[in-house]
């Protein structure tokens, strides 16, 4: 199915864009939000489940601690109030991925409200308003039977596992991001970026958008350019990635736009994002709040988070981004555009991570943004779910600084680790990468170079040192770049100059 | 639904839900309902919200509306896990299971 699309230069000339972003973060518990059953990812299906997270008859909930916590500590960072008095709320609805028959989550009180988040685009700030961060549960996993691709269209039968059902989420809510313009998708990824860096500075997630633990919701709409209004909007699910949510926007933009523009309607809905094709398909049409029919929920009493508490929390907090980054800048000596392009490839963590296992500042950019960042581009893998993390690019950087390696081959170790083959050291020693300074194996190499380049040798003869890294390079290419450089040099004219 | 009770009550007996409410909470709730069981039930729903309405009446102004029963908040526990149940347990009670899941028919719509 392929939609008409209006160029993104076209659909700005004649629209103005409004987004509202929905960002789910599964919180790292080390139990359910309501029930005591264990959260580990991965693990074999409905091993994780109780009679409470099961929906079974009788069951009673009890709210998690940590869980409300977290909530009020990301509440916090955004810069919000936090209720003094808040209710969960059943939102209920029909779909075997709850098997109570609703959601407990809360409705028209939040446990946190009114925040915003300064967001970072080309060095520009854009202040994003928090409209709402709220507790709830995840659902359980369906794997669609019977269908070509395990999607629901095909499929016989569905079949459920509960171990995700009744794993905290907070859900955080931004009010319509307005007056972004042609930097709205830039704005709704740089959003998502460092919302996912305020949330692993607080510790609160694993923050893996690949596995989940992070999911995003863009809400989009277009109104005339000038005009002022709210268009009708659609909602993307579960966009997984930071480069998607970019490609999302833009997509949805340019979709509605060629819509409008050929005097068409956009029907509000659900879409959903696919990864591999870049586009939206259309999902259901989107339920009215009142078709939740929420209520409060009986069997959970209301929370209050004392004041007193709230400010113990507050001091738990992490230093604020903004102010991070610039003692990080000033503490790396980055300059502002290598700041911004690290932040930009969503490898800040990552970089600090690096230097913190050893690696210089100016490595660990090198790495992340050159090798790293372009594997993440070529492969369309989030940077931070490439398989290679801080600590292994700290220990290719230090057998680089040991003289083992160098560069040149630390892209042959990189290889290695992006195919799994085991740690840098193991990989240099499967591959045979380790650089060759032993004057044995480098003089033999060294002669037949010179052997074969009598020219060369003679200028080299004649006092014209220059002329050695001809042979050097010779040595190199002969060695397949394995031999120590500088080792090299000296044989060389230690052979051709009486002086040595 | 209709007509909200005053704070007096009142107005309760006026509750009603309409047929096409009835339709619509069916569909919402997946229940299959005939034009017969329609014609038959949204009348007895009026009525029994009438009858919970009336409470609205014993209420006076100086009564807050509450959720809960008992007055009390943040029933809380420590982050902690407890055992729960095996897989086999927990699918013992399944219609079908299969692959260690539980087996649902083709889910019709999305996700929520």
């Amino acid at each position: 199915m392929t939609e008409t699309l209006l160029s993104f230069e076209e659909s700005l000339e004649r629209f103005d864009p409004a987004m509202g972003l929905e960002v789910h973060v599964e919180l790292n518990t080390n139990s359910k939000m309501f029930c005591g059953c264990p959260t580990e990812f991965g693990a074999e299906p409905n091993t994780q489940v109780c009679p409470t997270c099961l929906g079974l008859p009788g069951a009673m909930p009890v709210v998690n601690r940590t869980g409300v916590e977290s909530a009020i500590r990301i509440g916090l960072a955004l810069n919000c109030r936090i209720a003094e008095w808040c209710r969960f709320a059943r939102k209920n609805y029909f779909y075997p991925d709850m098997p109570k028959n609703f959601q407990t989550s809360q409705y028209d009180e939040p446990i946190a409200f009114e925040g915003f988040m300064d967001v970072d685009v080309d060095g520009e700030t854009f202040r994003v308003e928090i409209e709402r961060a709220h507790m709830e549960e995840d659902t359980g996993k369906s794997l669609h039977v019977g269908g070509a691709t395990g999607r629901i269209h095909g499929a016989d039968h569905s079949l459920v596992d509960y171990n995700r059902a009744g794993i905290p989420l907070i859900e955080i809510v931004t009010k319509p991001i307005l007056g972004a313009r042609e930097k709205a998708p830039q704005i709704a990824k740089a959003y998502v970026a460092q919302l996912r860096e305020l949330i692993v500075a607080l510790g609160v997630s694993d923050a893996r958008m690949d596995q989940g633990s992070i999911r995003a919701d863009v809400n989009l709409s277009l109104s005339p350019k000038g005009d002022g209004g709210l268009g009708t909007r659609t909602e993307t699910k579960n966009v997984n990635s930071l480069r998607s949510v970019e490609r999302a926007v833009r997509y949805e933009m340019q979709r509605h736009a060629a819509i409008l523009a050929g005097g068409g309607s956009i029907l509000q809905e659900t879409r959903h994002w696919h990864e591999d094709t870049g586009i939206t398909t259309s999902g259901r049409e989107k339920s009215d709040a009142e078709d939740y029919r929420y209520f409060p929920e009986p069997d959970l009493v209301p929370v209050a988070p004392s004041r007193e508490w709230v400010e113990e929390l507050r001091g738990t907090l992490p230093e604020n981004p903004t102010v991070k980054r610039a003692r990080l800048q000033a503490e790396w000596g980055y300059s502002d555009l290598e700041m911004r392009d690290t932040v930009g490839a969503g490898a800040l963590a990552l970089v600090e991570q690096t230097i913190a296992a050893g690696a210089s500042p100016q490595a660990a950019r090198k790495w992340w943004l050159s090798e790293l960042a372009r594997r993440a581009n070529d492969t369309e893998t989030d940077i931070a779910a490439l398989g290679v993390g801080p600590a292994d690019v700290a220990a290719v950087q230090a057998l680089v600084d040991a003289g083992t390696i160098n560069d040149k081959l630390a892209r042959q170790v990189f290889e290695g680790l992006y195919a799994g083959e085991g740690s840098p050291e193991e990989i240099v020693a499967a591959r045979g990468l380790a650089i060759v300074s032993d004057d044995g194996a480098l003089g033999a190499a060294v002669d037949s170079a010179i052997a074969a380049n009598p020219d060369v040798a003679d200028k080299i003869r004649d006092g014209k040192v220059a002329a050695a890294g001809a042979l050097i390079g010779a040595v190199m290419k002969e060695m397949r770049g394995q031999a120590d450089a500088g080792r090299v040099r000296e044989l060389i004219l230690e052979k051709l100059t009486p002086a040595g | 639904m209709a007509d909200a009770p005053g704070p007096d009550g009142t107005s309760a007996a006026r509750v009603e839900i309409t047929r096409d409410e009835v339709a619509h909470l069916a569909d919402l709730a997946r229940i299959d309902l005939s034009d017969a069981e329609l014609d038959h039930l949204a009348p007895q729903l009026s009525v029994i919200l009438e009858s919970v309405a009336s409470i609205t009446g014993v209420a006076g102004e100086d009564v807050p509306p509450t959720s809960h029963a008992l007055p009390m908040s943040n029933v809380m526990r420590e982050d902690v896990v407890v055992p729960g149940l095996s897989a086999e347990q927990a699918l013992s009670g399944a219609p079908a299971s299969e692959q260690q899941r539980f087996s649902v028919p083709r889910i019709l719509g999305d996700e929520q």
